[in-house]
């Protein structure tokens, strides 16, 4: 007997979205000259035109939060500053709903992801860091530590606000004014951010958002009136701003690619993992840097991981975001599909075999089935680039040895899973791991508190918790 | 006067716990304050450091393995060495670069006192930079930092003793191996001290030692892609942003420093943060 959900669709009254949106400078929304389209990516509507910040605008936005910086954020105490952050969560509470449904019709995530982990996360980021503003003596890096100046900020598209609380909470608590450029596809809720800061008070240039494109991001990059880069997206882009920014004295920090592995022990807990496994990949349609993109099983319990795994994706729902049952919306971008499918191909003539559960897709907007891959060797492009799509790549191991060697044999070192039962091998692996972020017995967990970033390739610095807050302070004694 | 003629030593390379001459047969002449010829040190080739970093690849993970009581009780037994070869330093400083004898001594003293500084960092730099974090939800959570690998170091030209043991005591405290370059015209207490290293239970590979060419050998170091980490103290900052983009490739950890200090150890550790579900 099947049962089927009723649609369980949540309401877009709550959000207004203007036709038009100009950049955030100086605290007042101003015009842009060009613009472009943000759609939906379920159904391929165009949501509003956005305004691509030039250089004028770029300038501007440098300006605004230079003065800022200069006559106002350096000058206040911490206390408060820290006042207005914790201002921001509480605004960023009371509005949540309408972040919710505005991020889920911009991005195409879930409503049930955006409702109950992107804001809520982004809130509890003001409200953790409003709490450093006035403690900065006591985070470990002398007794004076100084704020850097303007950072400039750049952001992807697969978690909007939260990413741009991850960048913004920790510069503002440390003093810094910021310039931040939200990413070409999803800049909505960056812009009800701005009002929500106007809301708050803040004084005007403390933050400034300017939407755009690549070439906003690279005029932000190479901008002399800059002193701190924190940029989040692909490792590729990532080498050209350390490049870009070696010559200056600019602070940098990357958080970039991944392609983490998750590992399952024949001593696992089955059912828990195989949630552990749908989380890990297919938790914001893959489009996460940290996914567990490459399950190894040890080759005892493959069979049965991979039997109950497809059982278990059988019953993930595809489908219209906004539905509050659906477990995977729609990918982000017409460009980001063409990616997903060229990977998958390749993963198909390279001879690893597909499966993907029956499921119908809306016939408008960007989809992709959740897909497996079985027998994946390591020299697969499948098992080495980043999809960042709900794809994953199953490998298989022997013993524990081999699966720390398979995990660790890539450029990247963002993330990693572990699943077992045993305490000891649990420790031993995650010690074994090169990587930020081990998650054993779990997986795509995410706190204010908790210091997330990458080994190797995948970036420089943590974001979270004291580790996250010093990459926006002075007071070390390296450069 | 005796009319004995001194038994001169021949300045070779460190790697992997020996002392090879380099592959390429280049070497580079020496002088002293006064201009007259000291020794023959070896010129690096881009080979001996590929043969550098496979050693300190090599001796990572036994290194990184040892327990952080076992580290520092090297780190101390390293001192424990030069002290007991003080005077031989004081003499070599003294004739290859003119330094007064009460100033190498000070330079030897502060070298000795500088490496008991950083055994002591051994078990506790972790203290420091570690945390444990209150997440919102049942799981325990914390974050250790832990070395990266193999560091790279261009040690300053002078001081040629206290500017490469500030080096590379930093980087081996938390359990990297390093590679590092000596002062080019200075190089023959760099090499001694390997001679201190030799007997100080250090593992073979830990720290390797070069002399030679920064302009040859730094954008070497910077384009391996082998290579986890950088220290260019002792480069030129005109020359800093040529690495920089060169270590860009593999996304180098790149640093300098101006003095001793616990967050120099650690630039050179990575932070890692495990998170456990909490649960009957």
């Amino acid at each position: 007997m099947t049962f089927e959900y009723a649609p369980a669709p949540e309401s877009r009254a709550i959000v207004t979205i203007k036709p038009k949106y100009g950049h955030f400078i100086g605290g007042k929304f101003v015009a842009g000259s060009k613009h472009f389209p943000t759609i939906n990516p379920a159904t391929e509507e165009v949501l509003s035109q956005i305004a691509l910040a030039g250089k004028a605008d770029v300038d501007a936005a440098v300006k605004a939060a230079r003065k800022a910086y200069a006559n106002t954020w350096s000058k206040m105490s911490g206390k408060e500053r820290g006042k207005y952050l914790y201002r921001i969560a509480r605004i960023m509470q009371e509005r949540a709903r309408e972040f919710a449904v505005l991020e889920t019709l911009d991005n195409g995530k879930p409503i049930r992801e955006s409702r109950d982990t992107d804001i809520p996360l982004a809130a509890a980021h003001f409200f953790y860091h409003a709490g450093w503003a006035d403690k900065l003596e006591y985070a470990g890096l002398g007794t004076s530590p100084k704020p850097l100046g303007v950072a400039g900020q750049i952001i992807p598209w697969n978690f909007p606000l939260l990413m741009l609380a991850w960048k913004v909470a920790p510069a503002l608590a440390a003093g810094n004014t910021v310039v931040l450029k939200s990413a070409e596809s999803t800049p909505l809720t960056a812009l009800l951010f701005a009002e929500v800061c106007q809301q708050a008070e803040l004084p005007a240039g403390v933050v400034n958002i300017v939407t755009g494109d690549g070439s906003t991001g690279a005029l932000i990059v190479n901008h002399p009136g800059i002193d701190k880069i924190a940029f989040t997206g692909s490792t590729e882009v990532g080498k050209i701003i350390a490049r870009a920014v070696a010559p200056t004295n600019k602070s940098v920090t990357l958080e970039l690619g991944g392609k983490a592995a998750n590992i399952v022990f024949d001593d696992a807990p089955i059912d828990e993992t195989v949630e552990g496994i749908v989380n890990g990949i297919f938790f914001n349609q893959g489009h996460v840097c940290c996914a567990g993109s490459r399950l190894l099983l040890q080759e005892n319990v493959a069979e049965e991981v991979l039997h109950k795994l497809k059982n278990r994706m059988e019953k993930i729902r595809v489908g219209d975001p906004m539905d509050k049952n659906t477990d995977v919306g729609a990918i982000n971008s017409k460009e980001q599909l063409a990616k997903i499918i060229e990977l998958a191909a390749v993963g198909d003539s390279e001879g690893a075999e597909r499966w993907s559960p029956a499921c119908t897709l809306p016939s408008k907007g960007f989809w992709f089935a959740p897909t497996i891959f079985t027998g994946v060797t390591q020299a697969h492009r499948i098992a080495r680039e980043e999809i960042f799509g709900p794809v994953l790549s199953v490998l298989t191991f022997r013993t524990p040895a081999e699966a720390i060697e398979k995990a660790n044999n890539t450029p990247f070192g963002l993330s990693a899973g572990i699943w077992s039962e045993k305490g000891s091998r649990t420790l031993w692996a995650s010690q074994q791991l090169r990587a930020g972020v081990i998650w054993a017995n779990t997986f795509n967990k995410f706190d204010p508190t908790s210091p997330f970033g990458g080994y190797k390739e995948s970036g420089w610095g943590r974001e979270g918790g004291r580790h996250g807050l010093s990459a926006y302070l002075k007071g070390v004694s390296h450069e | 006067m005796s009319n004995r003629i001194d038994v001169k030593k021949t300045y070779k390379l460190f790697i992997n716990g020996a002392f090879p001459r380099t592959e390429s047969g280049r070497t580079y002449e020496v002088k002293n304050a006064k201009g007259v010829f000291v020794a023959n040190p070896c010129l690096a080739s881009r080979k001996d450091l590929r043969d550098a970093v496979v050693a300190a690849r090599a001796a990572h993970a036994g290194w990184n393995k040892a327990t952080a009581y076992n580290r520092g009780q090297i780190l101390y037994r390293i001192a424990e060495m030069l002290e007991g070869r003080r005077g031989q330093f004081v003499e070599e400083i003294v004739n290859v670069t003119g330094a007064t004898k009460t100033k190498a001594d000070k330079e030897v003293t502060e070298s000795i006192d500088r490496l008991v500084w950083y055994a002591g960092w051994t078990d506790k730099i972790a203290s420091l930079a570690g945390s444990t974090n209150p997440v919102a939800g049942p799981f325990y959570n914390f974050t250790i930092p832990e070395s990266m690998g193999v560091v790279a170091a261009i040690a300053p030209e002078n001081p040629s003793l206290l500017g490469l043991i500030d080096a590379v005591a930093p980087i081996i405290t938390s359990g990297n191996t390093v590679v590092v370059l000596a002062s080019t015209k200075a190089p023959l207490s760099a090499m001694t001290f390997a001679e201190v290293l030799a007997t100080s239970d250090l593992p073979a590979g830990v720290i390797n030692i070069l002399t030679g060419k920064k302009d040859e050998i730094a954008p070497w170091m910077a384009s391996h892609m082998d290579i986890d980490a950088l220290d260019i103290s002792g480069l030129s900052s005109k020359k800093h942003a040529d690495i920089k983009v060169a270590g860009a490739e593999n996304l180098k950890r790149i640093h300098s420093f101006k003095s001793a200090d616990p967050g120099r150890i650690i630039a050179f550790m990575e932070a890692k943060t495990v998170w456990h579900p909490i649960g009957l």
